[in-house]
């Protein structure tokens, strides 16, 4: 081992120990200090009890199918809206002038509105319309406002990747005799959807948790169902047992976001 | 002399405040190859791109094989297919392979189909020495070889005249003579070509014509031999001595 081998172990060594030695003093800090609170038999009894995790479990994974359902067709459909209003804002010639206002009201509109409201407002108000049977459905109003929401921000995010691709490249497609239609389709969004994955990848986890949003207007997902199950119960452990299904999911699905941006990055540079 | 090609009559272009071509008159005629010279910034690139119609030209007029195409509102398309470009930075489809990259555009433009143009592709491969590399990406490639896909992307379009825009610039010293090998191939055929280059020793070599620019115009035309031993402008004499150690 040489000279700068052995000062590098010596360095990578001494790292590790100040790192589990304050990692072991957080920890023992917190399990001996959080129990001697006042309220801790309180909340340790009303929010992590064993008996109520397991009882409420199966229907709440149950209840959490609801929300994966509603994720899986969301996702397609803000993919497909965001892109169509990411090409809104994107095209120049002068007759499709209104399209280009559409799409950045669209994106001003739902940028700008937390996702509760728009969920309330559309939710509620249109099936308010008097509506007949199957076309009152809150999951139909309530999919509607996740997707309008989330493919103004999709479309953002594909609209600063179609910016990206440098102007080379469309003057070489263009060189070549390609329509500019061609352009968009062959040379700049392939390249420009490549780009923003990571990004997306994001929105895509965001959009997953704010299905649980829905339960505001009647849809018996994974919240709502423990709301159900804390009041029948009258213990806050189900709100728990909600958190942990959540974090089954996102946690491996932020972690691979990261990957994939750190992957890109690599690659860039 | 051959007839005339492409002529090009007070082209003038501004980019804002800055004028970037004032007044070119030049005609090229069928299988001339001209080489435009001149110090960065004279406007070699900017006159290959009006050309080319990348770039609309404020003043004057533009005409291949006699027919004005210059106007505004013309089909774009249709003069771009027959005039092709290569660029200094060889501006490949990253996310194409070689192969792709040059099927593309006879594809959509042209309406060709892939059994069709594959071994016609394949033939442009072989002959630049890149057969085994049809397969890779831009990234796989070096400098010499991105440059070399990049002419046959221009190539299968079957183009009437090339247009060279400084393409052995960005190159590695030692690259550079894989890619003047395909330009000579391509004078040996007869094509129509308009090079802005820095290579003075294969202007002299290849020319038949050299235009030198200065300021957006062009201050001196003439013979390849005449302008490099007995340049009449003295602004040419300056710009050829702080090149040529002779």
């Amino acid at each position: 081992m040489n000279r700068r081998a052995q000062y590098e172990a010596r360095q990578k060594r001494r790292a590790l120990i100040i790192a589990s030695a304050s990692t072991v003093f957080i920890v023992l800090a917190l399990v001996v200090l959080v129990p001697l609170a006042p309220g801790w038999v309180a909340v340790q009894k009303s929010f992590f009890s064993w008996d109520i995790f397991v009882r409420s479990l199966p229907k709440m994974l149950d209840a959490f199918t609801l929300n994966i359902a509603i994720f899986l067709w969301s996702a397609p459909l803000v993919a497909f809206v965001g892109l169509l209003i990411a090409l809104a804002r994107s095209v120049t010639a002068p007759a499709l002038f209104p399209l280009r206002v559409f799409g950045a009201g669209f994106v001003d509109i739902f940028r700008g509105l937390p996702v509760v409201l728009v969920i309330y407002l559309i939710g509620f108000g249109i099936p308010g319309l008097g509506l007949p049977r199957p076309w009152n459905s809150p999951y139909i109003w309530g999919t509607v406002a996740l997707v309008l929401t989330y493919s103004a921000y999709v479309a953002e995010i594909l609209r600063s990747g179609i910016e990206s691709v440098h102007q080379s490249q469309r003057s070489a497609a263009l060189s070549l005799g390609l329509s500019e239609r061609d352009v968009m389709r062959y040379i700049v969004l392939p390249q420009a959807i490549r780009r923003v994955v990571p990004a997306n990848m994001n929105m895509l986890i965001a959009l997953q948790k704010d299905v649980a949003l829905l339960s505001f207007i009647g849809p018996v997902e994974v919240l709502r169902q423990a709301g159900i199950y804390k009041s029948l119960f009258a213990n806050f452990t189900p709100y728990v047992v909600a958190a942990v299904i959540f974090l089954t999911f996102t946690i491996p699905a932020t972690r691979y976001a990261d990957y994939l941006m750190n992957k890109q990055r690599n690659e860039r540079s | 002399m051959n007839e005339v090609k492409l002529r090009l009559e007070g082209v003038s272009k501004s980019f804002g405040k800055n004028q970037v071509l004032n007044g070119i008159d030049l005609d090229i005629a069928e299988g001339e190859m001209v080489c435009l010279i001149g110090a960065s910034g004279s406007g070699k690139s900017t006159l290959l791109r009006c050309m080319n119609c990348l770039e609309p030209i404020d003043d004057g007029y533009i005409y291949l094989d006699g027919k004005d195409i210059s106007e505004p509102g013309l089909d774009l398309s249709d003069i771009r297919r027959r005039i092709g470009i290569v660029f200094q930075s060889f501006n490949l489809f990253p996310h194409m392979n070689a192969l792709e990259n040059v099927l593309l555009a006879p594809r959509r433009v042209l309406g060709k189909s892939r059994e069709e143009l594959v071994p016609q592709a394949e033939e442009l491969f072989t002959r630049f020495g890149l057969k085994e590399h049809m397969h890779k990406y831009a990234d796989q490639l070096s400098g010499g070889q991105q440059q070399r896909v990049a002419v046959i992307r221009a190539l299968a379009m079957r183009p009437e005249i090339m247009l060279f825009d400084e393409i052995t610039s960005a190159l590695d010293p030692v690259l550079v003579h894989e890619v003047l090998d395909v330009l000579r191939a391509l004078r040996d055929e007869g094509m129509t070509m308009i090079l802005a280059t820095h290579e003075m020793n294969f202007a002299k070599e290849l020319a038949d014509r050299i235009c030198f620019m200065d300021g957006g115009q062009i201050v001196e035309s003439g013979k390849t031999a005449q302008i490099f031993s007995k340049p009449k402008d003295e602004r040419t004499r300056t710009f050829l001595k702080s090149l040529l150690v002779s």
